[in-house]
């Protein structure tokens, strides 16, 4: 009888490098101020924002990909050809084809690699990375390119203030390669689609969310998924040095690591708060705020870090990593 | 709750909550007052108050009632009728 062979993968997979792209343009709650009913003070309180970053006509999902992607490439000591996958997590894209993924592997450099985009909005980064770690422990790819890109500026109407003041523009980016002891744990993720009418766009152009249900289901829902992880990984919230969830809101971001230190999390765990000067940023916030907090120093080779994304969908995602 | 709460009890817990997720002393939160315009409590602080009167009380607040409860009366009305 006909056999088909089946491939071999790696013993244990691990994040190898990560790298981030923001637009030029730095947009300040003021600046906001002058175009909508709204001040800094306001913004602060309710999102806790200061500032972020609107990409230019020129600075596309693409090319904040391929930025940031080689950056991720560069800081994994790799050159592009080694990289044979990449996976394009992103929900703004304004033309469903052609696809991100193939012409960020071309720009890279990673010629002929295999590409798709993915969408999973803000938990995005997670599925792609939970999907990379498993093709290389699989055998289907040996060095996977994960990257989250959106520009969000695309989809939000300039003067709505329920939406202007959170969302912005970026990419981040990581190298997913093989590994003899295990980075990346196994990850919690699932959708709640009874709530998928809470952040949609109506009017096919626009974003729109319903705020106090999305936050009451962020600020009651998360924690616990986030805790799965945790499990999963067959760890414990104290082994967590660093939390980075998904920047949505930085109350949300506070109201989960609140939630996981009554849960034994340790009160010197590292909380990623990149929102405050980068904006919610849907898929591309959580590699972004991993390699901010890299460069400032908070984060370290070897950390133990709970990642948990979480978005429209509503779709969510979570693991434990080790810090590259 | 083994027995349903009075509103004298509902009040105090209420201001409890109230004063750990907005700051606002306890004696502050009187039947009469606003959260919005009295004790300037925003959307999404509601929302964490109703999160945690919920377990308090064994009580469900659905978003589309907490833009019925303009004051904290209100509030401690709603929680009696229905707890």
């Amino acid at each position: 009888m006909t056999r088909i062979q089946q491939s071999r993968g790696a013993a244990a997979s691990r994040i190898l490098g990560i790298g981030s792209s923001q637009p030029e343009r730095v947009v300040t709650n003021d600046e906001l101020s002058t175009k909508m009913d709204t001040n800094d003070q306001w913004i602060r309180e309710r999102v806790g924002i200061a500032e972020r970053r609107f990409a230019g006509p020129d600075e596309t999902v693409v090319s904040m990909g391929v930025e940031a992607g080689s950056k991720a490439i560069a800081a994994s000591g790799l050159t592009p050809s080694d990289v044979d996958t990449v996976i394009v997590a992103n929900c703004t894209n304004t033309v469903p084809m052609p696809n991100a993924a193939a012409q960020i592997a071309e720009l890279v450099g990673a010629r002929a690699a295999g590409g798709f985009d993915l969408n999973a909005a803000c938990a995005g980064f997670c599925y792609g990375l939970a999907s990379a770690s498993d093709m290389v422990r699989a055998g289907s790819a040996e060095r996977v390119l994960v990257i989250g890109s959106e520009k969000l500026t695309d989809i939000v109407d300039p003067l709505d203030r329920s939406t202007a003041i959170i969302f912005a523009d970026a990419a981040g980016a990581a190298v997913v390669g093989p590994s003899d002891e295990p980075g990346i744990g196994p990850v919690a993720w699932g959708t709640a689609g009874d709530l998928a009418e809470t952040i949609r766009m109506p009017n096919g152009r626009h974003i729109h969310q319903e705020g106090q249900s999305v936050f009451r289901w962020a600020t009651t829902k998360i924690a616990p998924i986030a805790l799965r992880a945790v499990e999963l990984a067959g760890l414990t919230p104290a082994d967590i040095d660093v939390l980075v969830p998904h920047q949505a809101n930085l109350r949300i971001v506070e109201a989960i690591a609140k939630k996981l230190r009554q849960k034994g999390a340790r009160e010197d765990m590292v909380v990623a708060d990149d929102i405050v000067t980068s904006g919610n940023t849907s898929s591309a916030s959580i590699p972004m705020a991993m390699d901010h907090m890299r460069a400032a120093g908070r984060v370290h080779s070897g950390d133990v870090a709970l990642l948990i994304g979480f978005g429209a969908g509503l779709s969510y995602a979570g693991q434990v990593v080790i810090c590259p | 709750m083994a027995e349903k709460p009075t509103e004298e009890q509902i009040l105090a817990g209420l201001a409890e909550i109230v004063e750990e997720v907005a700051g606002v002393e306890s004696d502050e939160v009187t039947a009469d007052k606003s959260f919005v315009d009295d004790l300037d409590i925003d959307s999404l602080s509601m929302v964490e108050i109703a999160v945690q009167a919920e377990d308090r009380f064994e009580v469900k607040i659905p978003d589309a009632e907490l833009a019925n409860l303009k004051t904290v009366g209100d509030a401690v009305s709603y929680v009696a009728k229905n707890a």
